[in-house]
């Protein structure tokens, strides 16, 4: 359970929906801060994009209350909440010209024209659409509705904006410009964002803190880094980037330290500060380490720690990386290795017998 | 060889193609050819253009009475069928409730149904009920028959209707009606305007059902048909006749018109749907 503070913007409390016989949130409990970039990350189906119409005001919670800035939103409609949308189709009404829509929401609070005129084009000019006010809505490309679907919804200067998926129609190259923009528009601005994706590269890239959610219940909520090195499931951690896998049991602990015997490396010590909360260390039964914290080395000649024998059986050239698939001691699934191409590192065939090096700290139990 | 028969089979196409368009359209052209002609007979060869056919109408007082009654009973089934039309497409497009599939059916069941069958049935119904004749029973049985129609054309117009756009309007803070009326209205509005211009020709030509259901008022075919009685009455109703097909040739194309411009609006392909 996420702790929930007075700097919460939104406060989610055990949020259930039932759609029918289908349970597709389990309750919810989280608080999203004023400001903050918040990121809803999860396989379809998880009940991401249920939760952020819930928040819109488009559904209701079958049980639970959800409350954006210190009031319960129970009854209250979407048109009546402090939120502002931009759909993952955009949703750009096409018989209005660009600056008709953006300023739809203020012509429908009776704002005068002049002022109307004068909000739009500062909203435009925020997303880079200085000038194209007169455009048709069937003129713009793929980019430009994007924009126009953000300035429509910041013009209305919401506490919150929240967004359904808005970058998968965009080509790759076209992403990942818009996840960098959008990311310091909310920085200036500081408007509180909450972010739908299935998309996991996008979610690090732009989140201050991200909450991974499976089946209807969120399995971890955390800032991008802590979700990358300290995953609390197995499944949160190969649903965030890669990671290798090795069974492994408790050895012995102290005080301070677990002593972890991994099937392919051997035994290791790490400081029990490491399991995450509420974690029984007997109940250990898998270590995680990321590819890159693994290390490949041509020989032996090196006096690292912990450093151990195995044979690559694959390599794939990324160009600034190289991943090594490397059958380690025993007869567990090979791991994955990835190394930077630095200078005067060569790419190692396939066959080659390497040393393996690790580090402790790397390590990430799981149960 | 098969250049050869290809060559027959082109040529052969193109002879049953013009004989075919003769067969529909050449009765329509002897229309106009005699409303212009000097003679009270009908016949070849012609006799000379006129035009007094056409004063004849305008002096006819019965003629100006079917007129006005078939504007009336037109206008109010263009109406009637388009509101019933639109609020029909719309639950088809947008909720899921059961019966959906034979309850649509039912209601486009009319478009197939013989009308000398639909005609007889609600005369005996209004029989019945005890209800008299009058235009407005004739404008019933034309809702009847025109509803499918309209809810065959506003039906592409709401299914094109993306969600989101109701969805973003009402985020933006706007009401359930100011919803309707900026984003809704003006995005089906063509297809709005092309059914009540189908709705309003085909009631303005229909005569079976107008026939049976109405009182003393007639409507202009339930005239035109007493008319054929009297042969020296016969030119002038081939005038009449003219001027009623120029009208709907007009309506309809006017109607297509308005239905490709909605398709276009909201970015479909044009040929898709209506019926032309």
């Amino acid at each position: 359970m996420a702790a929930i503070d007075a700097n919460d913007i939104i406060v989610l409390s055990d949020v259930t929906k039932t759609f029918g016989t289908f349970q597709a949130l389990k309750g919810i409990n989280a608080g999203i801060r004023e400001g903050e970039f918040f990121s809803l990350l999860g396989p379809s189906g998880c009940g991401k994009t249920t939760l952020l119409r819930m928040i819109a005001g488009f559904d209701e919670p079958t049980t639970g209350t959800i409350d954006i800035n210190g009031k319960p939103m129970a009854g209250i409609s979407a048109n009546k909440r402090p939120t502002n949308m931009v759909f993952q189709s955009y949703a750009i009404f096409p018989h209005l010209s660009v600056a008709e829509n953006v300023g739809y929401g203020l012509k429908t609070q009776k704002m005068p024209k002049k002022e109307i005129a004068t909000e739009v084009d500062k909203a435009l000019d925020m997303v880079d659409l200085h000038g194209l006010g007169d455009r048709g809505a069937h003129e713009l490309s793929g980019g430009q509705r994007q924009r126009v679907a953000l300035a429509r919804a910041l013009v209305m200067r919401p506490k919150v904006i929240l967004l359904d998926e808005p970058l998968s129609a965009l080509d790759k190259k076209l992403r990942d410009q818009m996840q960098v923009e959008l990311r310091s528009l909310q920085q200036t601005l500081g408007i509180t964002f909450i972010l739908v994706t299935h998309d996991q590269e996008e979610a690090l890239i732009m989140s201050d803190r991200i909450a991974v959610m499976f089946e209807g219940e969120i399995a971890q909520l955390a800032s991008p880094e802590e979700l990358y090195r300290r995953p609390r499931t197995k499944r949160v951690a190969s649903f965030i980037g890669v990671m290798n896998f090795l069974d492994a049991k408790l050895g012995s602990q102290d005080e301070t330290t677990l002593t972890i015997n991994i099937d392919a490396l051997g035994p290791v010590q790490v400081p029990i500060d490491i399991a995450p909360a509420g974690l029984n260390p007997a109940t250990i039964d898998a270590v995680g380490i990321r590819p890159e914290m693994l290390t490949v080395l041509g020989d032996g000649n090196d006096n690292a720690e912990h450093k151990v024998e195995g044979e690559v059986t694959g390599t794939a050239y990324y160009g600034d990386m190289t991943y090594y698939t490397v059958q380690l001691p025993g007869s567990g699934e090979p791991v994955t290795i990835s190394m930077r191409n630095t200078a005067g590192r060569s790419v190692l065939p396939a066959g080659s017998k390497v040393m393996v090096r690790w580090g402790a700290e790397s390590v990430v139990l799981f149960e | 060889m098969s250049s050869l028969s290809k060559y027959l089979s082109g040529k052969w196409l193109t002879v049953y193609a013009v004989v075919y368009m003769l067969f529909l359209y050449a009765p329509v052209f002897l229309l106009p050819m005699f409303a212009f002609n000097d003679a009270t007979i009908i016949s070849f060869p012609l006799q000379g253009f006129t035009t007094k056919w056409f004063d004849v109408l305008w002096e006819t007082q019965a003629l100006h009475g079917a007129v006005r009654n078939s504007a009336t009973v037109a206008i109010s089934t263009a109406v009637i069928s388009t509101i019933l039309g639109a609020c029909a497409a719309r639950a088809s497009a947008r909720y899921r409730f059961p019966g959906k599939r034979p309850v649509m059916g039912f209601i486009m069941l009319p478009l197939v149904l013989p009308e000398i069958i639909v005609a007889v049935s609600l005369l005996v119904l209004l029989m019945q009920l005890g209800m008299s004749l009058s235009l407005w029973t004739v404008v019933a049985g034309h809702v009847l028959i025109c509803t499918p129609f309209s809810i065959a054309i506003l039906s592409s117009a709401f299914q094109g209707l993306d969600n989101s756009l109701e969805e973003a309007s009402f985020d933006l803070g706007e009401s359930r009606w100011g919803t309707f009326r900026r984003v809704i209205l003006p995005l089906v509005m063509p297809g709005v305007v092309s059914s009540l211009l189908i709705c309003f020709t085909i009631s303005l030509d229909e005569f079976i059902i107008a026939f049976f259901l109405t009182g003393t008022d007639v409507t202009l075919p339930v005239y035109i048909w007493s008319q054929l009685r009297f042969p020296t009455k016969l030119p002038s109703v081939m005038a009449l006749g003219t001027i009623l097909l120029a009208l709907s040739v007009v309506l309809l194309i006017l109607a297509e018109w308005f239905r490709r411009r909605a398709a276009k609006k909201q970015g479909i392909e044009a040929s898709a749907g209506g019926f032309m």
